[in-house]
């Protein structure tokens, strides 16, 4: 019995100095008081040297926490709990958390770098006037394909997918809405029918596709592309500069019949507390300088006009990631739609991974 | 009054247990069984279970998903039954039995990225058929792989419980039936391995529920080549986030598992009794 309780004393010191200790290192990294902005964002999607460079500026000390998926951000954030002050949901996620009323809308006055940003990225469907949301990143869905298996340029459009002689050949995304999708841009649909039969159409189009394709993975896409395992990917321009930057033999292309065009905006959601460090952290991120170094880092489009003027020709200039009006005109973003309308694109998308 | 107050000890004691069983085990399973009658929009519905059962797409999904666990229970039985024969035999099974239980220490995705490492056009699996003369293999993404690592993966549960269950045997059993003029052949199938069967059915639980809902697999090594019911539950809780359906199959899972418990599990207690060492 004293030996039992020795070992339950002996656990509960332990327990005690591993509480006292992480506490100890939170706070010396500042997490706790007041001057604090709770940033939730994707992962890896703000340079590090920018918190640093705002802390200094400013004094607000930036959490950042991270999610991987927009329906994973909604969920936590529609529970509460944690009090987020910014996060940053794509298009329709945006949408879709106006309607549930997880918003607050932004006070126009206390910003000031909103003319920086290209007016053709403002004022879009999923929040007109901008009332909620600063753009934050754009891009697009497009092909990834290796030069050391595929002829340069004799990819460029989504039907050249569905040529014999790339079987076994291609990686997609593992994502309902954007493989639909490209089977519905390479039928010259809209990405975001709701009719039936057109979809059960994208359906059996892609169910021809399925001998050509090697896997249906997510994140990992990246890392197969890097290492030459496939010849062609379908994946967001964000991760194909990834790719890109890891190999030199891979190019990245935009069909110009038409794509999915995708923000990521930042917005203030219902949890939030901390209004000066939000509106002082909206701000910072506006002035190009900061947008620029990050568009840098993280090596998507930037939505801010000044910013993109900083950057190096090199990537200004990046038809594959900066394209031109012409395509930019064909894209389409993704609405949001009703449960039942998104169950359909899963069940027909669920359907053709059971076929191949 | 002693007595009494032993009793209200005992009560306390049992406290923790049923608080436990209460709120991680029971509570979620109501919660699943009532989530999976309501549809997409919050209205109460039995409609889950008819589309669950009028689906062609799910009813193939549930037979696969059977099927490829009970190729990755057979591959695992087929691996563990020798090796726990094997290590009952050696000078040191404790140890052995160490180095085989070592890998489940180590984190599932890990594994998973190793693999993937081993499996792809570069990788060690590919060299060595180059060394030898043969064309490099597509690996990765193929039933095999799926299989041949959730085998790999499961092997220990499957082990453990053989192994148990022969060290447990009197080898008196096997002397007998040897003097008794019995072959070898003879003496494993009438003798050693009836008397195993209950780790091998335990072995079987271990590892053939658990690889019904297996999901993370399938995409990472099966590139979603293989689809189980895991993956629809995932995709239902995640992306179209109708939790009533996701809910539904996860309550099939468990009535299936329950089935499975009860087919394995029914003759436990008799074997039990008077025949170890």
């Amino acid at each position: 019995m004293k030996k039992l309780l020795s070992i339950i004393i002996a656990l509960a010191a332990v327990c005690g100095l591993l509480a006292f200790g992480a506490n100890q290192l939170q706070s010396s990294a500042g997490s706790t008081g007041k001057k604090v902005l709770n940033l939730y964002t994707w992962g890896d999607y703000i340079d590090p040297n920018l918190l640093t460079k705002f802390q200094k500026q400013t004094g607000y000390h930036v959490n950042v926490e991270t999610f991987d998926s927009n329906e994973a951000m909604f969920t936590k954030i529609k529970q509460g709990g944690t009090s987020y002050d910014l996060t940053v949901p794509s298009d329709y996620m945006i949408e879709k958390m106006k309607k549930a009323n997880l918003l607050l809308p932004l006070d126009k006055k206390r910003l000031t770098g909103m003319a920086n940003y290209d007016p053709r990225f403002m004022d879009l469907d999923f929040d007109k006037d901008n009332r909620y949301s600063v753009p934050y990143f754009w891009g697009t869905l497009g092909i990834i394909y290796n030069d050391k298996f595929v002829k340069p340029g004799s990819i460029n459009h989504w039907n050249d997918l569905w040529q014999s002689k790339y079987r076994d050949k291609i990686m997609l995304i593992d994502s309902a809405r954007d493989v639909m999708g490209f089977s519905l841009a390479s039928m010259n649909k809209s990405m975001n029918t709701t009719d039936p039969a057109t979809l059960l159409a994208a359906r059996n189009k892609l169910n021809q596709l399925a001998p050509n394709v090697k896997a249906v993975v997510a994140d990992e896409i990246k890392m197969y592309m890097i290492q030459n395992e496939a010849a062609i990917a379908v994946d967001w321009s964000g991760e194909a500069s990834e790719m890109l930057d890891g190999n030199d033999h891979l190019h990245y292309v935009v069909p110009s019949e038409g794509s999915n065009l995708w923000f990521d905006n930042l917005v203030i959601p219902k949890t939030a507390k901390h209004f000066d460090a939000i509106y002082a952290f909206l701000n910072f991120m506006s002035e190009p300088k900061n947008a620029a170094q990050n568009a840098e880092y993280i090596g998507y489009a930037t939505p801010n006009k000044k910013a993109k003027a900083l950057l190096p020709k090199a990537i200004r200039t990046d038809r594959q990631f900066y394209p031109d009006d012409q395509t930019i005109r064909h894209l389409q973003i993704y609405k949001d739609l009703s449960p039942a309308k998104v169950g359909l694109y899963n069940d027909r998308y669920l359907e053709f991974k059971m076929h191949h | 009054m002693q007595r009494k107050q032993r009793l209200s000890r005992q009560t306390a004691y049992f406290i923790p247990y049923v608080l436990w069983i209460g709120l991680f085990v029971i509570a979620p399973v109501i919660l699943l069984v009532y989530q999976s009658f309501f549809d997409i929009n919050g209205h109460f519905t039995l409609g889950n279970y008819q589309t669950y059962f009028s689906s062609n797409t799910y009813l193939m999904m549930t037979l696969n998903s059977v099927w490829y666990a009970f190729l990755i229970t057979l591959a695992t039985l087929v691996i563990s039954y020798p090796t726990a024969y094997v290590l009952n035999a050696t000078k040191h099974p404790q140890l052995w039995l160490l180095l085989i239980i070592m890998p489940t220490w180590i984190n599932l995705l890990l594994k998973a990225y190793a693999f993937i490492g081993i499996f792809s056009q570069a990788g060690i699996a590919n060299q060595f058929l180059q060394f030898i003369g043969l064309a490099p293999q597509q690996i990765l993404f193929t039933k095999f792989s799926f299989i041949f690592v959730a085998a790999y993966i499961q092997i220990p549960f499957m082990v453990l419980p053989i192994y148990n269950s022969i060290s447990e045997l009197n080898p008196s059993y096997v002397n007998a039936s040897k003097d008794l003029g019995a072959t070898s052949w003879q003496t494993f199938s009438k003798v050693i391995f009836p008397l195993t069967l209950p780790g091998v059915k335990a072995g079987v639980q271990a590892v053939f529920i658990p690889s019904l809902s297996l999901f993370m697999l399938t995409r990472l090594i099966g590139g979603n080549k293989v689809i189980t019911l895991g993956t629809a539950i995932e995709e239902h809780f995640l992306t179209t986030m109708n939790w009533g359906m996701g809910s539904t199959i996860g309550v099939i899972l468990i009535i299936a598992m329950v089935i499975i418990m009860s087919l394995t599990g029914g003759s436990k207690r008799r074997t039990k009794r008077g025949l170890t060492k």
